[in-house]
């Protein structure tokens, strides 16, 4: 029987010529991640069982990037911790403020992970890597620990839904539409413990931002992993800059997918995750101009903080003023890509509009730092998650969009279509 | 091995953004974050809660986030077992990997209402609902896993 792109890399790290849906294996990992917020628990485990090395201090990442720079003196503990714990295995991808950015705009961008590769993350949104080929997925910190300890992890293989992505999208429709919209239609749990694989001739229309973006929320499907077949897009994207040996997979004609989807890009609209989850979408017609009321307005995060999620917001903001009683907050997901959005004069459009430009971090998507919300107050975001609470006191709203989405809002005060600023 | 306690009920989706708030998330004490376990969803939770008291949820539990917070959370806080329609992967894996005792049983999960007592052998599987005199059969572990359970945990299995 046809094996999928993600079940082709299992097998091939554990050193089988075949795996199947439902089996569970152990496999061979070429990178291991862990952030401020899960590393210092892996760290816990791996010292209270008294392990003395790491299978390999190039294949771990330590990216300090969710409440820093160190936003109080807990969490600066949980850093200073991380940080001895690096500089005793000698780990050299550990990334502190100044080296740092938001792990899963860093790890592509440094050519950390790359097509083929086998990466776990103790962070959910690990599933970002699957844009360049990679079977890359979410754990927590006791896997972590045993990663970093074994160079091995245990997988059920997971089978797979297939999206086929036709035709060319309409100006505004980034991948964020594409996946908001997916998980419009298939409900955070519609591909539980599965793989969402993105295939079809519209792939061509989508930027590696783009890939990026829909892979980095296969977790809000509940999916196991997102992956994209390896195409010019990507080897353009990761020739020079991945540093291990790409290995392109694709999946076999006749392997088997639980479900298959076609999406049709050109009939996407800018859509919209409504509170409090992201599964509550609607599309910005069917939301009436003054609807909803924003007080803030965030663009960055892993989803979307890379330069040409940027340049869309700075687009729509160009010469235009952020709307009297809005709070619009900037994030470039990492330090190269705040040089070059302020390279391209990005900084100047967004400074003149109102808006404030942060360094890299997490911040405010997970409620952490840098525009918390308070009761009753409601965000758009670029972020990808609108739970109870997220980014704030529990009686406060995301709404989940585009950067186009995000900045059009700001701009009128309230969620509206970036072709109506 | 078994658990017997008072059921706390919960519905579809709860994610690990109110199972512990990242707010929280600048500790990695057990006592500290099982102070705020549940919080967003139910404020009084902890106040509520008795050692050995069993969760109850529906579909998707635990979805969200991968903070290994979340199960540690729900351990620290004294329930002895989860019990869901489904788990969200992740919470799943570090729920077997710190030894947090969960079923799947979506019967179960539907049926049972919050205050029942209820009791559950995990050698069998069966889940069984004191108040109402309900029997349930939850899924069982596949033997890689159990491995790991009985070796007390995923780092002991591979050490």
């Amino acid at each position: 029987m046809g094996m999928t792109m993600s079940q082709k890399i299992l097998a091939a790290h554990a050193g089988l010529d075949e795996v199947k849906a439902g089996q569970l294996i152990n496999a061979k990992l070429d990178m291991v991640l862990g952030n401020d917020v899960t590393s210092p628990v892996a760290i816990n485990v791996f010292e209270e069982n008294g392990a003395t090395a790491v299978f390999d201090n190039t294949k771990i990442a330590m990216i300090m990037d969710h409440f820093t720079p160190n936003k109080d003196i807990k969490a600066a503990t949980l850093v200073q911790q991380t940080r001895r714990f690096a500089n005793k295995y000698d780990i050299k991808n550990f990334m502190d403020v100044g080296m740092m950015g938001i792990e899963h705009a860093l790890l592509p961008e440094k050519g950390l992970v790359g097509p083929g590769c086998l990466c776990i993350g103790a962070d959910s949104h690990t599933c970002t890597y699957g844009a360049l080929g990679a079977f890359s997925t979410g754990v927590g910190s006791t896997d972590m620990a045993a990663g970093m300890i074994s160079g091995k992890a245990w997988f059920k293989v997971p089978s797979a839904i297939r999206f086929n992505l036709v035709g060319k999208p309409a100006p505004y429709i980034s991948g964020k539409d594409v996946i908001l919209h997916i998980i419009g239609e298939i409900g955070v749990d519609g591909a539980l413990y599965k793989s969402m694989e993105f295939v079809g001739e519209g792939l061509k229309y989508l930027n590696i931002d783009d890939r990026l973006c829909i892979a980095n929320m296969a977790i809000e499907a509940g999916a196991k992993n997102g992956i994209f077949p390896v195409d010019d897009i990507t080897r353009e994207y990761c020739d020079g800059r991945y540093q291990g040996t790409p290995v392109e997979y694709t999946a076999d004609e006749d392997a088997v997918y639980d479900e298959e989807y076609t999406i049709d890009l050109s009939t996407l609209r800018p859509t919209v995750s409504f509170p409090h989850l992201p599964e509550n979408t609607r599309t910005v017609d069917e939301i009436a101009d003054g609807e909803v009321k924003i007080d803030q307005c965030v663009i960055g995060s892993c989803t979307n903080g890379r330069i040409s999620d940027l340049r869309a917001a700075a687009e729509i903001m160009k010469g235009r003023h952020i709307a009297r009683g809005v709070r619009c907050i900037v994030i470039p997901g990492t330090q190269a890509i705040w040089l070059q959005a302020m390279h391209e004069g990005l900084f100047d459009i967004f400074v003149e509009a109102g808006a404030v430009v942060s360094t890299p971090t997490c911040g405010p998507c997970l409620g952490g730092h840098m525009g918390i919300l308070a009761a009753g107050e409601k965000a758009v975001s670029t972020t990808n998650r609108n739970f109870v609470g997220r980014m704030g006191h529990v009686d406060s709203e995301v709404y989940l969009a585009s950067p186009a989405v995000a900045a059009a809002s700001a701009v009128k005060g309230y969620i509206t279509d970036p072709a109506k600023v | 091995m078994n658990a017997k306690g008072r059921v706390h009920k919960f519905g579809d989706n709860v994610d690990t953004d109110v199972i512990i708030p990242a707010r929280y998330l600048n500790t990695a004490s057990h006592k500290e974050l099982a102070a705020h376990c549940m919080e967003d969803i139910d404020a009084e939770f902890v106040n509520k809660v008795q050692a050995g008291d069993i969760m109850v949820a529906e579909k998707n539990f635990g979805c969200g986030s991968s903070r290994e917070h979340a199960p540690i959370a729900i351990k620290a806080s004294g329930i002895s077992c989860v019990i869901a329609s489904t788990f969200a992967r992740i919470f799943y894996r570090n729920s077997i990997n710190i030894g947090l005792p969960i079923l799947e049983c979506d019967e179960a999960a539907r049926e049972i209402s919050d205050g029942d007592v209820v009791s559950v052998d995990f050698n069998t599987g069966v889940i069984t609902d004191e108040t109402t005199g309900k029997t349930y059969q939850a899924e069982p572990f596949p033997e890689f896993i159990q491995n790991i359970i009985q070796k007390g945990g995923l780092i002991k299995s591979i050490t």
